[in-house]
């Protein structure tokens, strides 16, 4: 058994400490015995929908997102879209979650057009509102998440969209109806970093099998990953959410 | 400009706020507060908003401010320990409290209740500050000069993204006044491409011994893409994180010549013997540490001392003094081993302390808090090249409010020794001292308030003071 994982612009977008996501599936991987290859593909390389299992976005500054959209438009998008079509697993991240929308507007009223594999936008108030920052934890199917969050923009889902979790304490897609994330098909989206995936091992092991088309994966001993959850929802919900520094 | 003590009537505000900073020293101090570092200057402040400038102008040499992501504190001192070599007396803010309160609570101890400052021609001032308080300060203090150390990916929580700090640079260097000298970091991208907005002179330093290279492009770089154009940087060498020889393909830009220069490294078994040139400096010092990051802080300081009029006599001196003097502040021994104690709170700096490390049978204890002085975030954990260490521990320890955390990154490492875990930071170094084989090292690695703490406990311990009452004036 192998994963095929293509990681998208791991020199660009890489800003939250994402590594973490994909050390997290390969370990899990090789301990399952379970072939882990990784490609890394940044701007300029093109994109095959049929190369892999599974592909992994982070998230970026303003600045390299510019740089990164334009290459998810035109050399990328096709062939994306149509694997996400035939049920290529994606988890998208932060900067990558927005790109995967229709499109970001930001702070100075630029548009960004995005993916659009995700039915969802995502607005930038202005810089005088608040970031979102902070420790979240979020009801995804029943169990809680828990990550750290750092976003100036708020996201809305259109009707293909579905939610990926409820939020339990911090701010999630606007900070207004209550929900974190998207889902479309085995397309996952999350403002979520920490990393998200290490901290979160079911969530980890639940992508793997989807990518795999696995039904169940061989269980591995969670004892240091658990402790870990348990002592960041203790955090996150026991501090709440910091207020934004700056002045 | 000194102003004479004759002419000066001090207002009666302004006294308050003095001696309110200096009381709240002496109270923070006795009631163990941690040394008292920002109470005093954020009292002094609220009493009287003006207290800044009006001290600051009063001391005769000026002021010169130290900011970046890394190195800040190493530089200063560096810099402090020159000048003291010149005979002067500076006035310097207390370790990582650079923000404005910090520079505050400074003025006000090196003041008298009434605001006069004794020796006024032998005073500079030296002030490590914060990247995004660094225009504020500049605006209060009106320094002589700034250093630049490098720019890296650090507090991501408060600042946002990296190119926020990037930003307030550029905005803030374009705006000051032109007898403000800058020395800037040849070999940081980030850091150099602020020679463009300066309006006044500009000193770069650089390292030109490419012997120090150590190939790939760190992980955790940041200001890989051309400054001017946006094309991704070739580097002909690497020194650490994006710190190297680069240039632009694309647009042409490239490292900037360097005027001081670090020409040539010799490692030794007691740290690196370095060589600094410039057009009236050069100097040959052995520094007392390893790294580097620490071979950038020996040179930042030397550019500014030399920009600033002092010469290899006081320079070369100076260097040798400071070193020897971390070495007593970073290493406590206790029950026969010495405990090293090194800060590291970003991922370029913790990459760097990594591999300074000796080679094999290592004892670590890591320490990890989520303080607002720490950055909330902690995922810069995993942007952290820990899998280096795999093969070579002998006993690691994960400690501070976010310990579990730091013992999974120590898993997924390929780390097969299990790390003890304990959030209380007395309980984990007693476990570690006691895994340390007597005559070993440990290495202690903490962030920013988990060093406070570490010191504090280490301190009494070793039956030294406070580390406070070691800090130099």
């Amino acid at each position: 058994m192998k994963l095929r994982l293509a990681h998208l612009y791991p020199k660009l977008m890489n800003i939250y400490g994402d590594r973490g996501n994909i050390i997290c599936l390969r370990r899990r991987c090789e301990w399952r015995g379970i072939e882990f290859e990784l490609t890394e593909l940044d701007a300029g390389s093109p994109f095959d929908g049929d190369a892999y299992d599974m592909v992994f976005i982070g998230g970026a500054q303003d600045r390299e997102q510019r740089r990164v959209a334009d290459d998810l438009l035109h050399l990328k998008g096709a062939p994306l879209r149509a694997a996400v079509e035939r049920g290529l697993v994606v988890l998208a991240v932060c900067g990558g979650y927005q790109l995967a929308g229709h499109f970001y507007r930001g702070a100075d009223g630029d548009e960004l057009p995005g993916l659009g594999i995700l039915d969802l936008h995502t607005v930038h108030p202005g810089p005088s509102e608040k970031r979102f920052i902070g420790n979240v934890v979020v009801d995804w199917n029943g169990q809680q998440l828990v990550g750290f969050e750092n976003h100036g923009g708020r996201t809305y889902l259109g009707p293909d969209a579905k939610p990926f979790a409820r939020v339990v304490t911090g701010f999630g897609n606007n900070g207004s109806d209550g929900f974190e994330g998207a889902i479309y098909r085995n397309v996952f989206g999350s403002y979520l970093h920490g990393s998200l995936l290490p901290k979160n091992p079911a969530f980890a092991d639940h992508l793997i099998a989807l990518a795999l088309g696995e039904d169940t994966l061989a269980l591995l001993d969670d004892a240091v990953e658990n402790a870990a959850h348990a002592e960041a929802v203790r955090l996150a919900t026991k501090r709440r959410i910091m207020r934004v520094g700056g002045r | 400009m000194p102003s004479s003590t004759i002419d000066y009537v001090p207002s009666p505000r302004r006294a308050a706020a003095i001696v309110a900073a200096k009381t709240t020293a002496e109270l923070s101090r006795r009631l163990r507060f941690g040394g008292g570092t920002a109470l005093p200057g954020l009292v002094a402040e609220r009493l009287d908003p003006g207290i800044v400038p009006a001290l600051a102008s009063r001391l005769g040499q000026g002021n010169v401010l130290v900011t970046g992501t890394n190195g800040k504190t190493t530089t200063s001192r560096l810099l402090r320990s020159i000048v003291e070599a010149a005979g002067l007396a500076p006035v310097a803010n207390r370790e990582g409290s650079n923000m404005m309160r910090g520079v505050a609570a400074a003025l006000a101890e090196a003041a008298d209740w009434n605001g006069r400052i004794d020796r006024p021609k032998k005073r500079i001032g030296i002030f490590e500050v914060d990247e995004a308080t660094m225009p504020l300060v500049a605006r209060a203090v009106r320094p002589r000069a700034i250093t630049f150390t490098n720019l890296f990916r650090d507090q991501l929580d408060r600042y946002g993204e990296v190119e926020t700090v990037a930003t307030i640079w550029r905005e803030a260097v374009s705006t000051l006044p032109e007898d403000v000298t800058l020395a800037l970091n040849a070999d940081d991208p980030a850091v150099a491409a602020l020679r463009e907005h300066a309006r006044g002179q500009v000193v770069l330093y650089g390292l030109d011994d490419v012997a120090q290279a150590t190939g790939e492009i760190e992980h955790a770089a940041d200001a890989r893409w051309c400054t001017k154009c946006g094309a991704e940087l070739e580097y002909d060498a690497v020194f650490y994180g994006h710190i190297g020889h680069w240039r632009c393909l694309s647009c042409g830009n490239a490292r900037p010549t360097p005027d001081v220069r670090v020409t040539a490294i010799e490692q030794t078994a007691h740290g690196p013997r370095l060589t600094i040139s410039g057009s009236e400096l050069k100097v040959n010092v052995h520094l007392g540490q390893p790294g580097t990051y620490n071979v950038y802080n020996a040179l930042a300081a030397a550019a500014t001392a030399s920009a600033l009029g002092f010469g290899s006599s006081a320079i070369g001196p100076g260097l040798l003094n400071a070193t020897a003097a971390f070495g007593r502040q970073e290493i406590f021994t206790i029950d026969g081993r010495d405990v090293h104690v090194i800060l590291a709170k970003n991922p370029a700096g913790l990459n760097q302390v990594l591999r300074t490390l000796p080679d094999d049978e290592l004892n670590l204890a890591l320490f990890l808090n989520d303080d607002i002085a720490d950055g909330r975030d902690i995922s810069w954990i995993w942007d952290v090249d820990f899998e280096l260490l795999a093969g070579r521990v002998r006993s690691v320890n994960a400690s501070g409010r976010r310990a579990r955390d730091m013992a999974l990154r120590l898993k997924y490492a390929g780390i097969p020794e299990k790390p003890g875990v304990a959030n209380d930071i007395a309980t984990a170094l007693r476990k570690a001292i006691k895994l340390t084989p007597e005559d070993g090292a440990l290495y202690a690695i903490p962030t920013y308030t988990a060093m406070l703490e570490v010191r504090n406990v280490l301190g009494k311990w070793a039956g030294r003071g406070k580390f406070w009452e070691g800090d130099a004036k």
